[in-house]
């Protein structure tokens, strides 16, 4: 008896190892031995002609002590990952209210604010740069035909990282997708119960709707950050980091140093410094968790 | 009791005015796109804009593909896209099987590793890799587009389906196997077969995900004629900076079959997001 079970348990490991084999050999290949040759490779000078060089701890005293354009790709990342970030969920939340209402043609509206967040990059990229001219855009007519304000956008420092959160709020419909999927799981006796007590929509939504979204809302502010920091093609296509590398990013100087400067050990020191800011902000989001995301019980 | 009536029709009525008014705004810009492409350029700069573009310039389209090789960066990104799509299909149900219908001590650690990959940004990996493709000649070839796919390495596709086939009952396998039937089978007859609906969202994420991919060509590919639509598009921007309605044609090129594509899957694109969001 003790022997068949052994027996059966020896089958199911090397079975599962089996079926797993394809992610085992994978993570080594492309995960494993990258992650740790770019670590290894950070602390070199290295630029694909020859042998790479240890030069010690030079890339990372040089991308913080002497390297402007570093610092200022930093901020320009930080910059547009603070005001995409709170306003996509935001403006996710508010469709997804609104949606979750009893209307008809949902799910047509529904496919209709997904929609922009399918486009293929490139193309949305060239379209925005458009649809923000400073002179002919479409928003800059309509703004001056109602006598207000019309912002240079991508012509002016000041506005070129607006201009790109607002073409990315447009294309973040997978929020709002997750966003709803959460609230239809809210039971409807919920809200019966405190209408009966007088409560009006607004209480519904912040004792009831926002709680029970919360796990939701971890989601999406945990993939949105990782996102936000990785932001690359709309950066390379529309504006390619004009002006006044106001719209430099993180990635695209990484991409510049790494594939234009060829100095890919300066280009993995830049990669980690990405992975721990990157790794202590999920990290921390997922910790604060405890503390305002509400898992609900189903006794109780 | 009347005037509860009238309050609920007046919310009902703010409610459609809000979401209408919010689906045009979403709308302009594609719409924008399309119906620039069709125009003269004596029409772009005209505020407020024209609608229905007149005389509609169907010869914008025409006039592209002589620069524009659409149909040959059409069938590069179309051969990239299936072999990615058939990799992840194998590869990524191969582990999920492995880690929710097979009762093995690593299926935790698997499932940890296959969690944690998601947060590690591609530039962490992407210059090792590189020199690794380059020391095996293979820059300028698509074998760094596709290869990876076929090792489970895109796990948000495992995720997904490992949240699909937990939902499958494990009885289900169990009754198979007292049965004499091998690992293989139940994955390949039973599981599989159920699992056509998250198989499907899988290959449309990834069908999309490579379609518009754009850091992976632009460093891997050094011959034009290799192009995908998308670095295609972004090459052909940069040598005709003016022609905004050529530029708008040559987008719109690109975006119509994945347009196509989501007009007749949009379901599956969407019960796909929310099976990764509900129980992540």
């Amino acid at each position: 008896m003790n022997f068949k079970i052994s027996k059966l348990r020896m089958a199911n490991t090397r079975n599962g190892l089996l079926f797993v084999s394809p992610f085992l050999i994978g993570f080594g290949i492309f995960y494993l031995y990258p992650f740790i040759a770019s670590f290894y490779y950070s602390f070199t000078s290295y630029s694909l002609v020859g042998e790479s060089q240890w030069i010690g701890v030079l890339n990372y005293k040089e991308l913080f002590i002497e390297d402007d354009l570093f610092t200022t790709s930093l901020y320009n990342t930080l910059y547009y990952a603070t005001l995409f970030v709170p306003l996509s969920l935001v403006v996710g939340l508010m469709i997804a209210l609104l949606l979750n209402t009893n209307i008809k043609g949902k799910s047509g509206l529904r496919a209709i604010y997904f929609l922009p967040s399918i486009i293929p990059l490139a193309a949305s990229g060239i379209l925005w740069v458009w649809i923000l001219n400073s002179r002919y855009g479409i928003i800059n007519e309509t703004l001056r035909a109602l006598r207000l304000p019309a912002p240079r956008w991508f012509s002016d420092p000041n506005w070129s990282k607006p201009g790109y959160v607002i073409m990315s709020v447009w294309a973040s419909g997978q929020t709002m997708i997750i966003l709803l999927a959460g609230l239809t799981g809210v039971p409807r006796q919920l809200y019966e119960v405190a209408e009966l007590d007088g409560a009006n929509w607004l209480h519904k939504i912040v004792y009831i709707t926002l709680p029970l979204l919360t796990p939701a809302i971890l989601f999406i502010l945990i993939i949105s950050v990782i996102g936000s920091f990785q932001m690359f093609t709309q950066a390379y296509i529309m504006t390619d980091g004009a002006p006044a590398n106001s719209t430099l990013f993180y990635n695209l100087y990484l991409y510049r140093v790494s594939f234009r400067y060829f100095k890919m050990g300066y280009g993995c020191a830049m990669a980690w410094i990405l992975f721990v800011i990157v790794f202590t902000l999920a990290w921390s989001l997922f910790k604060s968790s405890a503390r305002w995301v509400y898992y609900g019980r189903e006794e109780g | 009791m009347r005037n509860k009536k009238i309050s609920y029709m007046i919310r009902h009525g703010i409610v459609y005015l809000v979401v209408i008014l919010g689906a045009i705004t979403f709308l302009i810009p594609l719409a924008w796109m399309f119906v620039t492409s069709l125009k003269i350029p004596a029409q772009i700069h005209v505020y407020p804009p024209e609608w229905i573009p007149n005389p509609i310039a169907w010869e914008n389209y025409l006039q592209i593909l002589t620069f524009f090789p659409f149909f040959r960066y059409l069938l590069n990104t179309l051969y990239i896209t299936s072999l990615n799509v058939i990799g992840v299909l194998v590869s990524c149900s191969l582990v999920a099987y492995g880690i929710t219908h097979i009762q093995w001590p690593g299926r935790n650690v698997i499932f940890t590793l296959v969690i944690s990959v998601l947060i590690v940004p591609y530039a962490v990996t992407l210059i090792p890799l590189y020199l690794m493709y380059h020391r095996l000649g293979w820059i300028g070839s698509y074998k760094p587009l596709w290869v990876a796919s076929f090792f489970g390495v895109w796990t948000f596709h495992t995720f997904l389906l490992r949240q699909f086939f937990l939902a499958i009952p494990q009885e289900l396998s169990n009754a198979a196997k007292i049965d004499g039937c091998s690992e293989f089978r139940i994955y390949w007859n039973i599981v599989l077969p159920l699992a056509r609906p998250a198989l499907f969202a899988v290959a449309l994420f990834e069908f999309l995900w490579t379609w518009n991919d754009f850091l992976m060509p632009l460093v891997y590919l050094t011959n034009q004629k290799m192009y995908t639509l998308s670095l295609g598009l972004a090459f052909f921007q940069g040598t005709h900076d003016t022609a905004v309605n050529l530029l708008m044609a040559a987008s719109s090129l690109v975006t119509i079959p994945v347009l196509i594509l989501f007009f007749f899957a949009q379901r599956s694109f969407i019960e796909g997001i929310t099976l990764t969001g509900l129980k992540g």
